[in-house]
């Protein structure tokens, strides 16, 4: 047995690789087999789980409901049709909005003198590892109605003398915009420095002696050798956007629920982890069909490992 | 065309994002110095007069740790010290196996051929492109069920039942740290000269010997670097650590959440500054290793 290890180049690979393949099969894909199971099954009265092939919680999730107003026996629920909207339409306004604020600081640490970029850069870095939670803390400091953000305009209305009401930014949808771009603005900004720092400058001088201006030079130079950035960093923001719940749990309060705030409701108040389960199959298929679509159409980047 | 030229337009947009990127932290760090109880409004920083705390309605007239009021509270705090010290529990026993067993498959995934590496490299992405939660709930439900099953099989009670606490949020980590070390470390051995490894082995250094004395000095700081990442991701991971934990397995961020969803005083912000600091010093490091790294490389 020894010595077939000691010959055999497969074997060694294998044995190598063995723990981490052991240790992602037994923690990712099985868990995800087991979601996949479980959502097909029932709830029992006490919140376990009893295993069957129902398809009542796909059913229930896009709006066939039984508990209705007006004594029918079936009629259309919208409210979870809504909530895996609103998660949709808020993770691509947040994924732009990051994309649009990423991309001038990214430029400008790129193009900064050589000496100064990892100082810039580690400026970048500071808030990514400040943690998410105190991350959306800070926030609901700002945003409240006593708030950082009313004092200084109410300070500024005083003293020109305009009358002023504190503003109410809390639990409201763009509460919950802000505090996302906040949490992921970062994980946009490295992956577009990484590729904008790559390119070649000697680009620039031969688009320049062709007569290209500066916009020109950016629309056919730069803006297309940064797009495996843009890509990356789209990964990056819009995968875990739609999957938080932490930042409308914080900053939208019981105004604004995503589907993350659903599933971990099931998970833990509801306690249907079928319903659950489900939930997140759909949420996990809609990241993966929109990210494929989209690396199809724009490449798969290659800067997506973190610094 | 000077290539270090930039527009004003880039100049004025990138000091405005760094103000969008600090000014949260910095309000954070200023109310960790407020009067005020409540934290609801600033009240200007607490006086050291007498060594005798005097609370008046919602504020700190006085204390002994004159400004850092909030810091003296925070230490005398049972909780946050369990939760600190559970927390770096967690990270140090992930990182040093998620360390070593990432490695090991970045060196299988580089340099050997065999049946299922495509299936372990494509394994690699899954934490990347599924979102946390799922991952979270999944997991929970592997612990829920097979704890369910064994403790109902053996019949175990009491103390002897299985059930989540901090085995099962270490395992978890492991699993999404895993990843990280292996794609890093895969990077740093991509830009490997192997001919440093034929020269060893021409001068009659085994495999052995030639992977002690110059293969793994070499990705060392790959390797750090590596786990430098999985050791922050440990600390500052929420969602697999919230649906994973059990009593007395409480982390810092699962500590944090629990207060902002009950009383927020000053001390939260004491908390947060400090952590900061530990981040600062940490991405710091980590800087320091890569520039050297670098520099080496050139």
């Amino acid at each position: 047995m020894l010595k077939r290890i000691r010959e055999s180049k497969a074997a060694q690979g294998t044995l190598l690789a063995l723990p981490t393949t052991f240790w992602l099969f037994f923690l990712l894909i099985i868990p995800l087999f087991l979601t996949l199971v479980i959502s097909f099954g029932k709830r029992s009265p006490d919140g376990d789980v009893i295993y069957g092939f129902s398809l009542d919680n796909y059913t229930r999730l896009f709006g066939y409901s039984t508990d209705c107003p007006d004594g029918q026996a079936s009629c259309f629920n919208p409210l979870y049709v809504q909530i895996l909207w609103r998660s949709l339409t808020l993770a691509f306004n947040t994924t732009a909005l990051v994309i649009g604020m990423a991309y001038p600081l990214a430029y400008f640490i790129a193009r900064a003198h050589p000496k100064k970029r990892n100082l810039f850069l580690f400026l970048v870095l500071i808030p990514l590892w400040t943690n998410f939670v105190i991350r959306v803390y800070a926030w609901m400091m700002l945003l409240r109605k006593e708030g950082a953000i009313n004092i200084i305009i109410g300070a500024l209305a005083n003293m020109l003398h305009i009358p002023f009401t504190p503003f109410e930014m809390l639990y409201t949808p763009g509460a919950v915009l802000v505090g996302m771009v906040y949490e992921f603005l970062p994980f946009m900004i490295l992956p577009i420095y990484t590729s904008l720092e790559k390119i070649d400058i000697s680009l620039y001088e031969a688009a320049a002696d062709l007569g290209a201006n500066a916009v020109k030079t950016f629309l056919r130079v730069t803006l297309p050798l940064s797009m495996p950035g843009v890509v990356a960093g789209t990964i990056l923001v819009f995968i875990p956007v739609m999957g938080t719940f932490i930042v409308s749990d914080i900053l939208g309060g019981r105004q604004v629920i995503l589907v993350g705030n659903l599933i971990q409701r099931q998970f833990l108040d509801a306690r249907d982890p079928t319903f659950g389960s489900a939930a997140s199959l759909i949420l996990m298929i809609m990241t993966l069909v929109v990210t494929y679509f989209y690396t199809r159409k724009f490449g798969f980047g290659e800067e997506i490992v973190p610094a | 065309m000077n290539p270090f030229r930039r527009s004003p337009f880039v100049i004025v947009a990138a000091v405005l994002v760094y103000f969008f990127l600090y000014a949260p932290i910095v309000g954070l760090v200023l109310y960790s110095f407020n009067a005020s109880r409540a934290n609801v409004t600033f009240e200007g920083f607490i006086p050291a007069f007498s060594d005798r705390v005097v609370m008046d309605g919602s504020l700190v007239k006085s204390s002994p740790c004159g400004p850092f009021h909030w810091y003296c509270d925070l230490a005398k705090n049972g909780d946050v010290a369990e939760a600190a010290g559970n927390t770096l529990t967690i990270a140090f026993t992930a990182t040093i196996i998620a360390t070593v067993i990432g490695t090991m498959s970045a060196i299988a995934l580089q340099r050997y051929d065999f049946k299922i590496k495509p299936f372990s490299q494509l394994s690699l992405y899954i934490p990347i492109v599924i979102p946390e939660i799922v991952m979270g709930i999944g997991v929970l439900t592997l612990f829920s069920q097979l704890f369910g099953w064994v403790n109902e099989v053996f019949n175990l009670s009491g103390d002897a039942r299985l059930s989540l606490g901090m085995a099962t949020v270490t395992v978890s980590h492991i699993a999404f740290m895993v990843p990280f070390v292996t794609l890093v470390v895969q990077a740093r051995l991509q830009g490997f000269d192997k001919s440093y490894e034929e020269a060893a082995m021409d001068l009659g250094a085994n495999e052995w010997t030639t992977f002690r004395r110059v293969t793994f000095p070499m990705i060392l700081p790959g390797v750090m670097s590596g786990a430098l990442l999985a050791f922050t991701l440990s600390l500052d991971d929420f969602v697999i650590t919230f649906f994973t934990n059990g009593p007395g397995s409480t982390t810092l961020p699962i500590y944090v959440y629990g207060l902002l969803r009950r009383i927020i005083t000053p001390q939260v912000n004491a908390l947060s500054t400090v952590w900061i600091l530990v981040v600062f010093t940490a991405v710091l490091a980590l800087q320091i290793i890569q520039n050297r790294e670098s520099k080496q490389h050139s």
